[in-house]
């Protein structure tokens, strides 16, 4: 059913976790379908500096929250904007299509904790 | 690596003399039982032997039971052919919201033909209230249907009490026994029952073969029309192979039933008091009298973790398993039996099933036992609902999207 990235992303999943001190913090989710990603940032110079997740979910859901914490790190915040949650799972070399309606979301929560950083340092 | 299976509620393995039973009937008695030359005759009587081995275990007249191909069908048979059949008494049905699909989806596709149906709720323990069965029928009430024992929950159904409820009102009674049948007694007699559906994969037979109860003088009108099979209640040649295994399953489950009825609910008991007493924060699904449920059946969840990550896990470690959430169901809901008791959705979501069987062991549970915390506790601290001050942003709709 899942890819080998999407297992491997599933059984080791990189920056799990929190960051105390985070400088956005931002959480998308569905209860109903089972899915709630919170996404941790720590943000200098506008570059992704440091980013951790928690996520509640499938397989999916934790390899793509997984995925989206190593292609956004080092990036800039409007680089980390264009990221999508199609491109995340591309990275993982596909989701099966019953999975791409809701545990697709790691570049929303993504977005949402860099308009928080955004929010709290307005330009 | 260690290979556990406990999801015998999903399908069984087929049994080492089922299948010993079912080979001939793929080689030199290849004949199909309705021809009347030697390779017909040399197949017919084993299909009427089978007959006999499942008319036994459920304690009825080897005329009563129709073979099928399924739990599915019979449960189709049974409704369809009642309406049908008794379109000229009335066109309501009664059933619960906890049904197998089989039976639920069945009824909406009646409803759209404008036949009616009760839902009956159940309550947080996933029971039935019988007072609002009773209070439910009415004049055009034409048949209740009430699963024996629930697939998720192992929950069983007062089958007898709900029986003598429409023998009082002259109202047919259909049960889906398919979780029930090799697990504790059934006996039609008993219950009173006038339909009741068998599947055989579930106690140790072939996929692809099932059989229907309907008892003497029931008017149903055939679900499959063609020959002559089944005295005119089921067409299709017989999957002769199959029956005969399944003859045999049932023999084999009615020998051992209470043996391995006491032996499995131990073993079930083991893995409910190990899970409970070692892990915080777990819910049990279903009656918490033990009785009241399949010797077989647990099912728990897991706060705080979603329960497809935890199937993948087990399945890492070798342990299958079942769970509720929409995830492992197909659909983007989790499971209706949830649902229909009130379990938050989260939970819903976590629930997972353990439904043991004839080749678990002492050993198999305390591996589970084992493994189980360590992967619990590391979905746990993945997880944003695990140690959370602020609530969550909202529990009642359906989308949270919020900035912290």
């Amino acid at each position: 059913m899942y890819s080998d990235k999407v297992m491997d992303h599933f059984s080791n999943p990189r920056n799990v976790g929190e960051i105390e001190d985070a400088d956005g913090v931002g959480e998308v989710g569905n209860a109903s379908c089972g899915d709630i990603m919170k996404i941790f940032l720590k943000v200098e110079d506008n570059v992704i500096k440091d980013i951790k997740f928690k996520t509640f979910g499938c397989g999916a859901a934790i390899a793509t929250s997984s995925m989206v914490t190593e292609m956004a790190i080092g990036k800039t915040l409007d680089e980390a904007l264009e990221l999508t949650n199609a491109a995340v799972a591309e990275a993982l070399d596909g989701l099966p299509a019953q999975k791409m309606h809701c545990s697709n979301l790691a570049a929303d929560a993504l977005h949402e904790a860099i308009k928080d950083y955004q929010s709290k340092h307005p330009a | 690596m260690k290979r556990i299976y406990m999801d015998n509620n999903a399908t069984t393995a087929v049994r080492p003399e089922v299948l010993e039973a079912m080979l001939p009937f793929y080689r030199e008695q290849f004949g199909n039982p309705s021809s009347v030359h030697w390779a017909g005759r040399a197949v017919g009587g084993a299909v009427e032997k089978a007959r006999e081995q499942v008319a036994q275990l459920i304690n009825c007249s080897p005329a009563e039971i129709v073979f099928t191909s399924c739990g599915s069908e019979g449960d189709n048979m049974a409704l369809k052919g009642t309406v049908d059949a008794l379109r000229e008494k009335g066109n309501h049905i009664i059933t619960t919201a906890v049904e197998h699909p089989a039976v639920l989806e069945t009824c909406k596709a009646l409803e759209k033909q404008g036949v009616k149906v009760t839902y009956l709720p159940v309550d947080h323990n996933g029971m039935l209230n019988l007072t609002d069965l009773e209070a439910a029928i009415t004049d055009k009430t034409i048949l209740i249907s009430v699963m024996w024992a629930n697939n998720e929950t192992g929950n069983l159904y007062p089958i007898e009490e709900i029986g003598a409820i429409a023998r009082k009102y002259k109202v047919r009674f259909h049960t889906d026994a398919v979780q029930a049948v090799g697990k504790i007694p059934v006996d039609v007699q008993k219950a009173n029952v006038d339909l009741l559906v068998l599947s055989g994969h579930k106690l140790g037979a072939a996929k692809g073969v099932g059989a229907t109860y309907i008892r003497r003088g029931t008017r149903l009108t055939p679900f499959i029309h063609g020959g002559h099979q089944e005295r005119g209640r089921r067409a299709g040649t017989h999957n002769v192979a199959g029956i005969v295994g399944f003859g045999v399953a049932c023999e084999l489950a009615g020998a051992h039933l209470e043996t391995e009825g006491v032996r499995i609910r131990a073993l079930r008991d083991r893995l409910e008091r190990g899970i409970l007493e070692g892990i915080p924060d777990v819910k049990l699904n279903g009656h918490p009298d033990p009785n009241l449920r399949l010797p077989n059946t647990l099912n728990v969840s897991f706060a705080y973790i979603e329960g497809e990550s935890l199937l993948l896990n087990f399945d890492m470690k070798g342990i299958a398993a079942s769970s509720g959430s929409a995830c492992t169901s197909g659909s983007l809901e989790p499971s209706h039996v949830m649902g229909a008791m009130c379990v938050d959705v989260i939970l819903a979501h976590s629930s997972t099933r353990f439904s043991l069987g004839t080749d678990n062991t002492e050993a198999d549970v305390d591996y589970v036992l084992e493994v189980l915390p360590p992967i619990v506790q590391r979905l746990r601290e993945m997880s944003p609902l695990y140690n959370r001050d602020e609530p969550l942003s909202c529990m009642e709709c359906q989308v949270i999207r919020k900035v912290l």
